[in-house]
């Protein structure tokens, strides 16, 4: 009988070209996507006369430096300029350009999976850290460098050292109004901002099969933050049917074959794993961070750290912390008042996430002004078809297209310096949304709560008595 | 990129931890071309005041020519952005020493002649000490794996693909053409596995 295997020990094995005495394996990439981000990369395929290798394979999507207010042209001319690099190396090459006009343009990681690109068992790289979401449908996926980014165009495949497995299950039934988002930041700041590193981290059990391809993306798309390279949940009934009849998803009898070959992309139930934790669904609360790493969060109704009280190691950046984000310590995160709010992001700008926060808005006001960026040009068509888009402006909040826009601010969607920012992102790094900016990372509809009061808030009273 | 098997140089103390690619280099500097040089980018916002101008208490003001840099645990984490990588090599750094390392930082730091020298972190701790009154000399041999910084000499872990890698100065693009006949029949076969190339490029 042969070792029982994990879904990584398995995905991993499939893309193997080679390997190398000394463990390093050159793996087959299946799906590369590029964004304005790539231009160290052209620039050394350039440098060498090279052509990419399989521009069938390669997909360019405008999304890091896209401007959310698309009326008139770009102001800025460093902006611009990314973005016709991008223009000119995908037509120089012949690969398919998800440009700012496009019907199907957006967030590279809310594109990839919604035109059926991102498929159970691929392997997929892009020059971005959070490419680890497309691994939400039983994909390996993972973020790569500029010197990676052009290795795979020119030749397609890429050199790794298979990471260690990690498993994180979440069993039981999540409470109301607690989301993905608080299932990934609970368990970062429980193990840390580091806590993965050097791991490929599964998750499974029923509160992960539970959740929506959405809610797998979420969580997916955060196990970056937690140290992880690559996350990823086993393919099922609900990934099967959120791809079907995707634009580029197999069709007719290759769907019927392809869904054979992913109901085998799982790990074998005795497989072992080199590090496997178990947490609890009916236990994790709707969470803040209150710092500047993903792992100092809070559940929403504790007090601000008082640094005195933490042990040494980690009472330094605390106080470094507090002071950047002007937190009194001691004082509960609730009440905490808020500048302005941003709901978007490859984290949470997807059709789920805006239906949760407008579920929270629905009649009400915000308090304090902020934006809803879509994560697409089709989430975006969606919403409005939805009247989500009603929601959110008669609440007060700006509705505009889609792109990174604030959750990095390299479109000029910025946060002031020493404003309070409540954002459905991914890192609450000092200066991410622009120098100086506070950032507190939450779900959309912990977001949205912030929006109707003005301060840090837990969301579920909000929910009282409305359908979610 | 030329290889490399001993660094010299002034090794230098910012007793930080999570140091992230963001603060590394901050996004709004990501559109210059790598031509014009990026050590001016390193750090850009942490070694200034709220006011702008440059802190002279941060440790690389004072110390422009530092080759080493010994940091807190979690270095490099966060975006893949190559530029933090860029920022630190155009600046003069050839070895950084961290209890722990962002992934996707490591890589790219190898890539680019940059060597992450993991410590542990007792000997992280000895090396903080040793530093704390000021920078000091140091060398790293890749040969020996080890560090030596203000006359405390530790081991340090490193990946044997990732030493040889920096001690040749090796070019993946090079080494992966030489294989470019496996690449073609692992190709080959992919043709007739559904999903495998997309449904407008399927066959």
């Amino acid at each position: 009988m042969s070792a029982p295997l994990t879904l990584l020990d398995r995905l991993w094995s499939m893309h193997e070209v080679l390997r190398r005495e000394d463990g390093s394996a050159l793996l087959w990439v299946d799906r590369h996507l590029v964004h304005e981000g790539s231009h160290h990369a052209f620039a050394r395929l350039a440098e060498r006369g090279l052509p990419v290798a399989e521009p069938g394979l390669t997909f360019a999507v405008v999304d890091h430096y896209a401007p959310t207010r698309r009326a008139g042209p770009i102001a800025d001319p460093a902006i611009a300029r990314m973005i016709e690099t991008l223009r000119g190396n995908a037509a120089r090459h012949g690969v398919r350009l998800f440009d700012l006009d496009d019907p199907d343009q957006g967030i590279v990681h809310v594109v990839g999976p919604e035109q059926g690109l991102t498929l159970p068992g691929l392997l997929i790289t892009c020059g971005d850290s959070h490419t680890s979401t497309h691994g939400a449908f039983g994909a390996l996926a993972f973020g790569i460098g500029a010197t990676e980014v052009a290795h795979v165009l020119a030749t397609q495949t890429i050199w790794q050292r298979k990471p260690r497995a990690m498993r994180i299950t979440v069993d039981g039934t999540l409470p109301l109004g607690v989301s993905a988002k608080d299932i990934a930041l609970n368990w970062i700041a429980r193990f840390g901002a580091d806590g993965a590193q050097g791991h490929a981290v599964e998750y499974a059990g029923s509160a992960i099969r539970n959740l929506s391809m959405e809610g797998r993306m979420t969580l997916c798309n955060l196990t970056i933050e937690g140290g992880g390279r690559m996350g990823m949940v086993a393919p099922d009934e609900v990934s099967f049917a959120y791809l079907r009849d995707r634009p580029q998803a197999p069709r007719g009898n290759d769907w019927t074959r392809a869904l054979d070959n992913w109901q085998a992309l799982a790990s074998d139930a005795d497989a072992r794993f080199d590090r496997d934790v178990v947490l609890s669904a009916e236990e994790i609360a709707p969470i803040v961070t209150w710092g500047t790493s993903p792992e100092q969060a809070l559940p929403i109704d504790a007090s601000v750290p008082i640094p005195e009280t933490l042990p040494p190691a980690k009472a330094q950046a605390a106080r470094a912390a507090l002071d950047y984000m002007g937190l009194v310590p001691g004082r509960p995160l609730a009440g905490t008042p808020v500048d302005q709010v941003f709901i978007g992001s490859c984290t949470n700008g997807r059709i789920e996430d805006l239906r949760a926060a407008a579920a929270v808005l629905a009649g009400r006001k915000a308090r304090v002004p902020g934006l809803v960026s879509p994560g697409s040009a089709r989430v975006k068509a969606q919403a409005e078809q939805e009247g989500l888009d009603r929601v959110f402006t008669e609440a007060g909040l700006d509705w505009v297209a889609s792109g990174c826009s604030m959750c990095v601010g390299m479109n000029g969607d910025l946060v002031a310096a020493g404003k309070r920012c409540a954002s459905s992102t991914n890192r609450n790094f000092r200066g991410r949304q622009g120098k100086g900016a506070r950032t507190h990372l939450m779900s959309p509809a912990m977001v949205a709560a912030a929006a109707v009061t003005g301060t840090l808030c837990d969301v579920r009273p909000l929910l009282k008595g409305r359908p979610v | 990129m030329a290889g490399w098997s001993e660094q010299r140089g002034k090794a230098v103390l910012l007793a930080m931890a999570n140091i992230d690619t963001d603060q590394l280099i901050p996004a709004r500097f990501m559109s210059t071309p790598r031509a014009q040089g990026y050590g001016r980018f390193l750090l850009h916002d942490v070694r200034r005041t709220s006011e702008g101008t440059l802190d002279p208490a941060f440790p690389l003001n004072a110390h422009p020519d530092a080759c080493i840099l010994v940091v807190g645990r979690n270095f490099g984490s966060g975006s893949s952005r190559e530029a933090a990588v860029y920022a630190l090599v155009d600046a003069g750094i050839r070895v950084v020493v961290a209890p722990s390392f962002g992934d996707i930082f490591a890589g790219n730091a190898v890539n680019n002649g940059l060597l992450p020298a993991q410590v542990t972190e007792t000997d992280a701790e000895l090396l903080t000490k040793a530093l704390s009154s000021g920078p000091a000399q140091g060398s790293a041999d890749l040969a020996s794996r080890l560090l030596s910084i203000a006359g405390v000499s530790v081991p340090f872990q490193l990946d044997e693909v990732w030493r040889t890698k920096l001690l040749n100065g090796w070019d993946d693009i090079d080494l992966t053409r030489q294989h470019a006949a496996d690449i073609a029949a692992y190709r080959a076969r992919l043709v007739s596995e559904p999903g495998r190339f997309p449904f407008d490029r399927a066959s």
